[in-house]
């Protein structure tokens, strides 16, 4: 370990878009062009430190059992507490790394033809900044503590991008929407590692990974497990706590992209991965990550077939894929979890950065207003649909490949339920994405609406975006010597069997959903409009994305608003009737002995004199009778 | 042969002359006066203690210092309190300054 080069400064990595946010905020605010460069220039540093480590990584051998470990020690209490700073590098963070500073790069560089008239533009990039960091932080920690900090940190920067046009009431109150729901599901992550740590006396990950497998009060590490489980529920937008995500989509879409498709909701997938021996050790718990994971897929996958924002659609897709994802970690697949928030990190950044383009270009995001643009937007056309067939699962496209791979780990794990269900979700992906390529690219123009293409600043991340989403998957194919599944895995490295039933399969259900979308979508037709007035509840169920949001507020408003009435009046009546009370004597009373006060300070100084002598011939009298 | 005794007898005048006057009179000068009697009196006592009762050591002759230095800077105050007062109602009879009353 002696020649290592790039891994000891890991710690540049999230430190560099550390340092710009103060730049940026406190010198070049002023300065638009300085503020992106300093942004930039500090993601791009980060990014080739990444690729150093991930090189690195791969050339000395550095395994999942052997990684490397940087610490110091932040705080401590002898035999009470101690909580660490510190990085850990193996390959799951090295691969984490490079996806985050790659994505966060190129859609910097984007940002810049996005925000080009933002009067925030500066304040957008040193927002960009803290996030990155944050991020890159929460990728590199070594102890639970540490995560949580960071994990708030990214909460945080996602609650200010997401409210970044404030003035809009719909994007401030999705930012608080955000933030409370995010809140909620932290402080049962929050409470879940308390609980190891109790249990334990650790926060570090390697040392609960020792510790955990000799452990043996399975109900107390089941509630510690759930508990901490409500954190990616939360982040990752799983069922029921999915409702922010959609309303994030008020953020701009570099944002989107970057934090609300590639990264930060993520972040969830990779805290399962981190704390992958807490959950193999425990089958009940996995059973109801594996299951909300795949319901979550189903349910989001649904509602994105009958959406009409483009944003919103994606958004929708982007929760039923981390549905996959968390799946996947639920029927014991860390690494086809691990592959898919990879390649769809890229497929999806393009998916956001490309309807991005299409945004700045009509300021329009219904799709049914929009058609033919194809015709103005021939990059942005080509290179969406590249990510669409990524994400519908068509091979050689990335997404094929760790799509695959998690439905074949549910059907060799004994998930049958999940694996139908899971290909189920397949046909829907390649449906609702055709529906919405077919409405919004092909087809005849709008009246009033002129798409032109984006500048070269925006098109080039697209590009680059595309190759990856194209190639990514390459990495993990089961036809891949010594591919990611012996890189990053949980125990012991296995190489992936092919197996071409599943993979059949799922590119038939996928092309069967781009013809179904083509089908309905496709060709001058009433058909869509006439289904819908036939399943008119269907629809509407569909549309009002099955009520949650109504329900979580008919909950607030008839259950919390009762329940704080009933407070309301206990604190009116009881507690201030009690304290009052005690206010009022107190008042009666000096009402009455304020007569003893006569202002006169003489008459002060005799009262006073007398008790001196009654005290003193009390003492003298006492001194006698002690003697 | 003046004892003990004596002292403690003049003081105790003294310091109920103070008393008398620092609780009966009605200008405030006046008042201050007596104070300082009532100081002097407790002086008086400190050092004919240490006189009689302990020779050797000058411990009451060193409070009594304090007492003096203290009792400067109190009339120093004091003056100047009553001094503000005059100037502001032209009045120093102690009757009149009942504004601490309810």
């Amino acid at each position: 370990m002696a020649n290592l080069y790039w891994i000891p400064k890991a710690w540049l990595i999230p430190l560099l878009p550390a340092l710009a946010f103060p730049f940026i905020a406190f010198i070049t605010r002023k300065a638009r062009g300085l503020s992106a460069l300093t942004a930039i220039l500090a993601i791009g540093v980060s990014l080739v430190i990444s690729l150093g480590v991930l090189w690195e990584v791969i050339a000395h051998g550095i395994t999942m059992d052997n990684p490397v470990e940087y610490s110091t020690v932040w705080l401590q209490i002898p035999q009470l507490l101690k909580i660490e700073a510190g990085l850990l590098i193996d390959p799951l963070s090295a691969v984490m790394l490079l996806v985050v500073t790659l994505v966060a790069f190129l859609v910097e560089i984007y940002s810049i033809g996005y925000m080009e008239d933002d009067p925030g533009f500066s304040v957008f990039f040193a927002y960009l900044s803290l996030f990155g960091a944050s991020m890159l932080g929460l990728v590199l920690a070594n102890n639970y503590f540490m995560i949580y900090f960071f994990w708030e940190l990214v909460g945080l920067c996602s609650y200010l991008l997401i409210g970044f046009w404030y003035h809009r009431a719909e994007a401030a109150r999705a930012g608080f929407k955000a933030f409370v729901v995010n809140r909620l599901a932290d402080f049962g992550f929050l409470l879940g590692f308390f609980f190891l740590f109790i249990i334990f006396h650790t926060f570090n990950f390697r040392e609960l990974a020792a510790a955990i497998p000799a452990y043996h009060n399975v109900g107390l590490l089941t509630v510690a497990a759930l508990l901490v489980f409500t954190g990616p529920i939360g982040k990752s937008a799983q069922f029921p706590l999915h409702v922010w995500l959609p309303d994030a989509m008020e953020g701009p879409t570099p944002v989107s992209a970057l934090i609300h498709a590639a990264t930060m909701v993520a972040a969830g997938v990779y805290l399962l991965a981190r704390a992958y021996v807490l959950f193999a050790s425990l089958p009940n718990v996995m059973l109801v990550v594996a299951y909300v994971g795949g319901f979550t897929a189903i349910f989001a996958a649904t509602i994105a077939i009958a959406q009409r924002d483009i944003k919103r659609i994606l958004a929708y897709s982007t929760i039923s894929q981390l549905g996959y994802m968390v799946m996947a970690m639920g029927v014991g697949s860390m690494t086809a979890g691990i592959f898919h928030l990879t390649t769809h990190a890229f497929f999806k950044a393009l998916l956001f950065l490309a309807a991005g383009s299409v945004i700045h270009a009509l300021h329009e995001q219904d799709i049914f207003r929009m058609g033919g643009l194809y015709k103005d937007m021939k990059v942005t056309t080509v290179t969406f649909i590249i990510g669409a067939l990524a994400l519908a699962g068509i091979p050689p496209f990335a997404g094929f490949w760790s799509k695959d791979e998690i439905l074949a780990a549910a059907y060799h794990n004994g998930f049958l339920g999940l694996y139908i269900l899971g290909t189920l979700v397949a046909f829907l992906t390649a449906f609702y994405m055709f529906r919405l390529i077919f409405i919004t690219f092909f087809g005849e123009r709008r009246a009033g609406l002129h798409g032109h293409e984006s500048p070269p600043v925006m098109t080039i991340p697209l590009g680059i975006l595309a190759l990856l989403s194209i190639f990514a998957g390459f990495v993990g194919t089961p036809f891949t010597a010594r591919g990611f599944s012996t890189f990053v895995y949980y125990a012991a490295p296995h190489e992936v069997e092919p197996d071409y039933m599943v993979m059949a399969l799922s590119t038939l259900v996928a092309l069967a959903g781009i013809a179904l979308a083509w089908w309905l979508y496709g060709r001058p037709s009433d058909l869509p409009e006439r289904l819908k007035e036939s399943y008119r509840w269907a629809y509407n169920l569909l549309w009002n994305k099955f009520y949650i949001d109504e329900f979580y507020l008919w909950i607030y408003r008839r259950i919390f608003w009762g329940l704080a009435e009933a407070f309301h009046w206990h604190d009116r009546h009881v507690v201030d009737g009690l304290w009052d009370g005690v206010g009022d004597v107190t008042r009666a009373s000096g009402q009455k002995l304020r007569y003893l006060q006569t202002g006169n300070l003489q008459t002060y100084a005799l009262v006073f004199f007398t008790a001196v002598v009654v005290i003193a011939l009390w003492m003298a009298g006492m001194g006698g009778m002690i003697r | 042969m003046i004892t003990l005794n004596h002292y403690v007898a003049l003081s105790a005048l003294l310091f109920c002359i103070g008393l008398l006057g620092a609780l009966g009179k009605r200008n405030a000068i006046a008042i201050l006066m007596g104070i300082e009697l009532m100081l002097n009196a407790v002086n008086i006592n400190l050092v004919a203690f240490n006189r009689f009762l302990q020779p050797s050591q000058v411990v009451g002759q060193v409070f009594a210092l304090f007492i003096i230095l203290v009792a400067a800077a109190e009339v120093a105050v004091g003056l100047a309190l009553v001094i503000n007062i005059y100037r502001r109602r032209l009045d120093t009879n102690i009757e009149d300054l009942n504004w601490l009353k309810w």
